[in-house]
């Protein structure tokens, strides 16, 4: 059988109304003219590193490493990102295409309201307009992030069907994108979705890879042996791989979220308990049940709660090339206490789940090992949601 | 066998689609019968999906409905079979592609053909992703339908080329539901269709009044009509059978 384009292994495609196929082989052309054109390029670079902070640092975590007493940690910092997480990454990026196409208005999901946030703030910058689709129950976890949205100038829709969270929030913007394509450009803030978004995402998010890379080498002299990151659709965990695909000796570890377990229903934990499936213009891994219908997953980290993960790391995974764990909320929870108190970084909760396997993992390396661990966004967003977790009430 | 076709012989066509199982099958099997006994000439069976994006909040409530009621594949499968011992009208199901691939493919249209089952309707699946699913349906003789939209300029001429049973045009950007107006041009659509397909074509999304219908009708080979009837089972649940047949006979009548 012949496979349309945007192909990873068998996962990936094109599964959109028709009503999107020319926007989608717009935006196609458009990001293949543009991806090697050196004005571009210039302006994303100058828009990387004045505006967002680039390059972001790798820190040699020596408290933690110490402390969990094998493998040689390195932390790649994305929290110290402009706007605190990697999203600002793919946001500039898309952002800039779209100016570049015409497009007036940018229209974003968000789950734990990172990716709302940096497309709000690039909307701003840009001069754009932006339209921010959130599920209501994470408007609620998330209110801060709410409020910074609105702040930048955005509306902030909060989306009510099925589970009121990302997945939901990811059917609205697609709806909307298709009742108004002219002027509006759907900024996707992972790598899923249809050609050509997982692969634009994971363009724009390679910078992460190709800076650890050279990091390490200033550092080390040499490659990592474990590289780390949290996966929940997979952008920061794609930008982390990318460029350490083809070395073969580096381990590649995606961290899903696993919520109260992979052997209950409450969990988002795609690869250990979902299967193939078609949904959201992509074919990938998704959690559902026999008849295909989504599962509701739920993790305590509104960035992870999603019942699908992008069609390269599905690939990833079947060849064999990547490896993905489930992690629990109480491991995340604990985790992001453990970082804040043992090298005073408060990370996101979603990269706290990566953490969490490090505490796992690294005591079995031995000392000459090299790990490194993404730290994709700050945790100061969560405070509030982890408190509560612990059974304290703070007002956020 | 029923063909597609026959729905289109006896002049404009009357398209009415229903959700099965909302609120309940043995209500979709009364407003089946009742659609086909008010001049039906081709229904459209939804298949409820968790996540229908293409649609509008009405018809998202429907599929919510029905799958709270539990409805499933099978069960649908099954009703279908009754209804085909005294139903003769081509009838059709419209769902989304991870409903027909997480089932198997070939054993979902393999029973579509078994069942009577004359069509299937795909909205997330465009002509670039048909291959997967167009080799089987045409090994069991199911049509697998075409959707034409007003953004589709230059594919149209590729779509309609390889379209079969009908080709189902889109009035109007964004998802279902009912409109006060469709402003595409859709009398061009038709005629890009028809330089490049004999394949009869209806137009869907936003019909709800007798004289949309007329007019949308009269431009084209057709009118499917979604949302207007969901909301109808909405208001009157299990007893809906009868508002539905009078507001199929009304639009069908609007069509003569």
């Amino acid at each position: 059988m012949s496979q349309s384009k945007g192909r990873f292994g068998t996962h990936g495609g094109q599964y959109i109304p028709e009503t999107l196929m020319n926007a989608v082989i717009e935006l196609e052309e458009a990001y293949n003219h543009y991806k090697d054109d050196p004005e571009f390029n210039k302006e994303l670079t100058t828009l990387f590193n004045e505006y967002a902070g680039r390059p972001s640092r790798l820190y040699y975590a020596e408290k933690l490493t110490k402390d969990l007493g094998g493998a040689k940690i390195y932390l790649k910092r994305e929290d110290l990102n402009h706007t605190g997480s990697h999203k600002i990454n793919n946001v500039l990026g898309q952002a800039l295409l779209a100016k570049k196409m015409g497009k007036t208005r940018l229209i974003a999901e968000t789950g734990a309201g990172q990716h709302g946030v940096a497309t709000a703030t690039a909307a701003a910058l840009l001069g754009m307009e932006c339209v921010v689709f959130m599920g209501e129950e994470d408007t609620k976890r998330q209110a801060l992030n709410v409020y910074r949205m609105k702040l930048l100038g955005s509306e902030v829709i909060p989306v009510k069907t099925g589970t009121a969270t990302l997945k939901d929030a990811v059917s609205e913007a697609m709806r909307e994108w298709t009742s108004r394509i002219d002027d509006t450009h759907y900024c996707l803030g992972s790598v899923m979705g249809p050609h050509p978004f997982p692969t634009i995402v994971r363009d724009f998010q390679a910078v992460i890879s190709r800076e650890i890379k050279q990091q390490i080498l200033e550092k080390e002299g040499r490659l990592p042996d474990v590289v780390m990151a949290c996966v929940g659709g997979g952008s920061n965990a794609m930008g982390t791989f990318y460029h350490f695909i083809e070395d073969k000796d580096v381990q590649l570890i995606g961290c899903e979220a696993a919520g109260r377990g992979i052997d209950t229903f409450e969990t988002a934990a795609t690869i250990a308990t979902g299967r193939v499936g078609i949904f959201h213009g992509m074919k990938s891994y998704f959690c559902q049940d026999k008849y295909g219908q989504i599962a509701p997953v739920y993790s305590i980290s509104a960035g992870l709660d999603y019942p699908g993960i992008g069609p390269e790391h599905a690939w990833l995974h079947d060849t064999g090339r990547a490896q993905y764990v489930p992690v629990t909320d109480e491991e995340a929870v604990n985790a992001f206490e453990y970082l804040s108190r043992t090298e005073g970084i408060i990370p996101a909760i979603e990269s706290a789940h990566a953490v969490a396997h490090a505490i796992k993992i690294a005591p079995q390396y031995s000392k000459d090992k090299i790990m490194v661990i993404t730290i994709s966004g700050r945790g100061d967003k969560d405070c509030a949601a982890i408190a509560r977790y612990r059974g304290e009430d703070i007002h956020d | 066998m029923t063909e597609i076709k026959e729905a289109f012989a006896k002049g404009k066509a009357f398209i009415p689609f229903i959700t099965c199982g909302d609120p309940d099958l043995e209500t979709t099997k009364k407003i089946v019968r009742s659609m086909a006994a008010n001049g039906a000439d081709l229904i459209e069976l939804g298949i409820p999906f968790s996540d229908p994006t293409a649609e509008g909040p009405v018809i998202q409530g429907a599929n919510l409905r029905a799958l709270t009621g539990g409805v499933t594949t099978d069960k649908i499968f099954d009703m279908v079979r009754e209804l085909r011992k005294d139903l003769t009208l081509p009838m059709v199901f419209m769902t989304y592609a991870n409903v027909v691939f997480s089932y198997d493919a070939e054993k979902f249209i393999s029973t579509c053909a078994e069942i009577g089952i004359n069509g299937l309707i795909l909205p997330d699946l465009p002509f670039e992703e048909k291959e997967e699913f167009s080799d089987i349906c045409k090994r069991y003789d199911v049509a697998l339908i075409s959707l034409i939209a007003p953004t589709s300029a230059n594919r149209i001429a590729m779509i309609a080329k390889e379209a079969e049973g009908f080709i189902y045009i889109v009035s109007s950007l964004g998802v279902t539901g009912v409109r006060s107006e469709i402003n595409t041009d859709i009398a061009s659509l038709v005629k890009l269709v028809r330089e490049n397909s004999s394949v009869p074509c209806a137009v869907g999304f936003g019909i709800s009044t007798p004289e949309q219908a007329a007019k949308m009708a009269g431009i084209s080979d057709g009118a499917i009509v979604g949302s207007a009837i969901i909301k109808l089972v909405a208001r009157y649940g299990k007893d809906a059978a009868g508002p539905v047949g009078e507001y199929v006979k009304s639009m069908k009548d609007a069509l003569r």
